[in-house]
C-alpha cells in the first residue's frame, strides 16, 4: 500500500476529537512552526516542497503564499475554500469529516506563515454536518489553546471561523467565494487586483483548497524536501482522489502521484475495475470541467506510454489526446453509458451554475445544453454537432472566471472522441432511444 | 405573491424564535464588527431550519437584524439554490442529478419517487409531507445516487431504500 501522508490515521476510532487526534500525532507542525521556525521559513519549506494546489488549477502553493501583500498595518486573511462542488469531487468532505482537527492543524500553521490573524473556512451549505463537526473541532482546539490569544506562548494569536455557503458551484472560483463571504451574490470579481492583492474586505488574503491547507502538515512536519521525493517530475506528495461512476469499490483514495492509471482503476487496493464485469468505455479523470477521455487513451497516452496519475501525464498530448488532473475527481464510464446524454447533463449543469454575469458564459451555456437536449432526445441535427464547436469558441477565454471555459471543454472534448456517437444519435435518432451506442472504436481499428 | 420577485411586495417583517436569535447573535459575533453581512447566509440557513422556507417576511426581518437594506438579502436569498422562497412540504426531497450519480442510477430514482409520490419534480405532495426537488452536484459522487433532506445525506439510494426512507419521514413527520 502506498504512503498517506494525510489520510494515515482517518480510521482510528475517535480521531475527530482533540484528544485522540493529539495522540497519534496531531498539532506537531504547530508546535515545531510556532516554535522553531520563522513564518518565511513555513513558506519556504511549502516552496521547496512542489505543493501544487489540490483544488484543481494545480497552481505552486507555496508561490501563490508569496504573492501576498504585506502593506504595514493592513490585516491579512487565509481562506479555506471548501466549497467542494466540482461533479465528480468528494475528497474534502470525506477529510473533513474524518480528520476535521487535521484541517484545523493546517489552517493554524499555514495562516502563520503568511501573517494572518484572523482566517475562515468556506464550507458548501449542503455540507452543514460537515460544518458542524468542524465547529466542534474548532472549540476545542481554543479550549487547547492552539487557536485564540498567544498560542502556545508564542504571541501568536488566530481566531477561526467556519462558515457555510447557499449552493451555487460558482463559490468554489476564489474571487466568488470571497463575495460571498462577505456576505454577498456569488459573482466572480475582475482580476486584477488578486486576492492576494485585494481579497476579504479589500485585505490580502490567501484562498487555499482543504486539501492543499492539510498537506502543509506533513510538508512542515518531514520537511518539504522529504515531501517532494513522493511522486514524479513536478507532482509532488500524495493526492485524493475521488473515484466515481461505475466502479466495483468507488471511493476517497490517496495516491502517490506517478501511480498508473491501470493500477488505479483495476488494483485490489484501488477501484477494482469495473462494476458488473463490464468494459471500461470512458474516463473523466479530474471532475467534470476537465476533457473526456475515450477508453483507448485513459492508462496509455497516444503515443503508447503509460499514463501515469500525475499532473504532466494526465495532460500529455494536450487536449487533443490528453486531459488534466484537475480536482482528483475520477469518473469512470462503462460500456452501457451514453456520452451524449452525460455531454448533456454536465453542459444543463454548467447552465445551471453560471453566475450569469458575463454573456457569453450566461447565454452560451444555456444554448449548448438546449442543442446537446435535442442530440440527446432525438431532435437534433448534424449542424447541431458543429453549431456546440461555434458555441464553445465564443465561450472560451471571454469570461471573467473559468466557468465559461469548464463549461466548454467537456463538450469539446466528448465531440472531439466520439463524434460518431453524436453523429448516430441524429442518423438513427429512434435506435439512440432504445439503446445505447456502446463502446466506439479506437482510431487504428476504424 | 411571487416570491421571485421580493422587491415587488412590501410584506411586515415576522419574528424568530428565541433559539433562532440567539443563533444569528452567535454567529453575527463570529465576524469583525460592522462586517455582519458575513453571516447572512448562515442565518438564511437558520431561518429556512425554522420556518421551512425563506419568506420575504423573513428576509425583511433578516435586513433590520443585520441593519442592511431589504434588496440587500433578496439579492442573496435569490442567488443561491439552497434557499426555498416559496413554501415546501415538511420534507424536501433534494435528488442529484448531476453525472456521477447519473451513471449510477440516479434517473431510476427520480422516476420511481416521482411515481410513488404521485407529483412530478419540483412538486408536493397532497398530503404536504413531501417535495421533490432535483439538486446539481452535492459532493457525494462515489456514493450515488442519494438525496439530501434537511442536511442530512441519504446515499447508495435502491427503491428499497426510497420506501424505507419515505416511511421513517412519515412516522417522524406525523409524531
Amino acid at each position: 500500500m502506498a504512503k498517506k501522508l494525510l489520510l494515515e490515521h482517518a480510521d482510528v476510532p475517535g480521531i475527530a476529537s482533540y484528544e485522540v487526534y493529539r495522540k497519534h500525532g496531531g498539532y506537531a507542525s504547530v508546535e515545531k512552526a510556532l516554535k522553531s521556525m520563522s513564518p518565511d521559513e513555513v513558506v519556504e519549506e511549502v516552496k521547496k516542497s512542489g505543493l501544487r494546489g489540490r483544488g484543481g488549477a494545480g497552481f505552486p502553493t507555496g508561490m501563490k503564499w508569496s504573492f501576498l501583500a504585506k502593506p504595514e498595518g493592513v490585516e491579512r486573511h487565509l481562506v479555506c475554500n471548501a466549497d467542494e462542488s466540482e461533479p465528480g469531487t468528494f475528497k474534502d468532505r470525506y477529510l473533513m469529516e474524518k480528520l476535521p482537527h487535521l484541517l484545523i492543524e493546517g489552517m493554524i500553521t499555514s495562516s502563520y506563515a503568511l501573517g494572518a490573524r484572523r482566517s475562515y473556512i468556506y464550507i458548501r451549505g449542503e455540507f452543514m454536518y460537515v460544518l458542524q463537526i468542524l465547529e466542534k473541532a474548532i472549540a476545542e482546539a481554543y479550549a487547547n489553546g492552539m487557536l485564540g490569544k498567544n498560542i502556545l506562548g508564542s504571541g501568536y494569536d488566530l481566531d477561526l471561523v467556519v462558515t457555510p455557503g447557499g449552493g451555487a458551484y460558482i463559490c468554489g472560483e476564489e474571487t466568488a467565494l470571497l463575495e460571498s463571504l462577505e456576505g454577498k451574490r456569488g459573482n466572480p470579481r475582475m482580476k486584477p487586483p488578486f486576492p492576494a492583492v485585494k481579497g476579504l474586505w479589500g485585505n490580502p488574503t490567501v484562498v487555499n483548497n482543504v486539501e492543499s491547507i492539510a498537506a502543509v502538515v506533513p510538508i512542515v512536519n518531514h520537511g518539504g524536501e522529504a515531501y517532494a521525493t513522493i511522486g514524479i517530475e513536478r507532482s509532488t506528495g500524495t493526492k485524493l482522489i475521488s473515484a466515481s461512476g461505475n466502479l466495483v469499490r468507488p471511493g476517497v483514495y490517496e495516491i502517490e502521484l506517478g501511480l498508473s492509471v491501470e493500477e488505479f482503476i483495476y488494483g485490489d487496493d484501488y477501484c477494482r475495475g469495473i462494476a458488473n464485469g463490464k468494459k471500461l468505455k470512458a474516463c473523466v479523470p479530474g471532475g467534470s470541467s476537465v476533457p473526456i477521455l475515450p477508453h483507448y487513451l485513459v492508462t496509455k497516452t497516444a503515443n503508447g506510454d503509460q499514463r501515469l496519475m500525475t499532473y504532466e501525464s494526465l495532460a500529455d498530448g494536450g487536449f487533443a489526446t490528453g486531459s488534466m488532473l484537475g480536482s482528483g475527481g475520477f469518473i469512470v464510464f462503462d460500456e452501457d453509458q451514453c456520452i451524449v446524454r452525460n455531454t448533456w447533463n454536465f453542459a444543463r449543469f454548467y447552465a445551471h451554475e453560471s453566475c450569469g454575469q458575463c454573456s457569453p458564459c450566461r447565454e452560451g451555456t444555456g444554448w449548448m445544453e438546449k442543442v446537446l437536449y435535442r442530440l440527446e432526445h432525438g431532435t437534433g441535427t448534424l449542424e447541431d454537432i458543429d453549431l456546440l464547436e461555434q458555441i464553445n469558441k465564443k465561450i472560451e477565454g471571454n469570461t471573467i472566471c473559468p466557468l465559461g471555459d469548464a463549461a466548454a471543454w467537456p463538450v469539446a472534448a466528448a465531440i472531439r472522441h466520439f463524434r460518431e456517437e453524436f453523429e448516430w444519435h441524429v442518423k438513427s435518432p429512434q435506435e439512440a432511444q432504445t439503446r445505447n451506442y456502446g463502446l466506439i472504436q479506437t482510431p487504428l481499428e476504424a | 405573491m411571487k416570491a421571485e420577485h421580493p422587491q415587488a411586495v412590501n410584506e411586515a417583517p415576522i419574528d424568530f424564535s428565541a433559539h433562532t436569535m440567539t443563533e444569528i447573535q452567535r454567529v453575527i459575533d463570529l465576524f469583525p464588527a460592522g462586517k455582519q453581512k458575513s453571516a447572512i447566509l448562515r442565518i438564511l440557513h437558520f431561518v429556512q431550519e425554522e420556518f421551512g422556507w425563506v419568506s420575504v417576511g423573513a428576509m425583511n426581518r433578516v435586513a433590520q437584524i443585520l441593519d442592511i437594506q431589504p434588496i440587500e438579502v433578496y439579492e442573496v436569498a435569490t442567488f443561491y439554490t439552497m434557499f426555498h422562497l416559496d413554501p415546501v412540504g415538511k420534507n424536501v426531497l433534494e435528488v442529484c442529478r448531476t453525472g456521477p450519480c447519473q451513471l449510477v442510477g440516479s434517473d431510476d430514482i427520480i422516476s420511481y419517487i416521482e411515481q410513488t409520490l404521485d407529483i412530478k419534480v419540483g412538486e408536493t405532495s397532497k398530503d404536504g409531507m413531501f417535495t421533490l426537488k432535483t439538486v446539481e452536484c452535492l459532493g457525494a459522487c462515489g456514493y450515488g445516487p442519494m438525496l439530501m433532506c434537511k442536511y442530512k445525506f441519504y446515499e447508495h439510494l435502491t427503491k428499497e431504500k426510497v420506501n424505507e426512507l419515505l416511511d421513517a419521514m412519515r412516522d417522524a413527520s406525523q409524531s
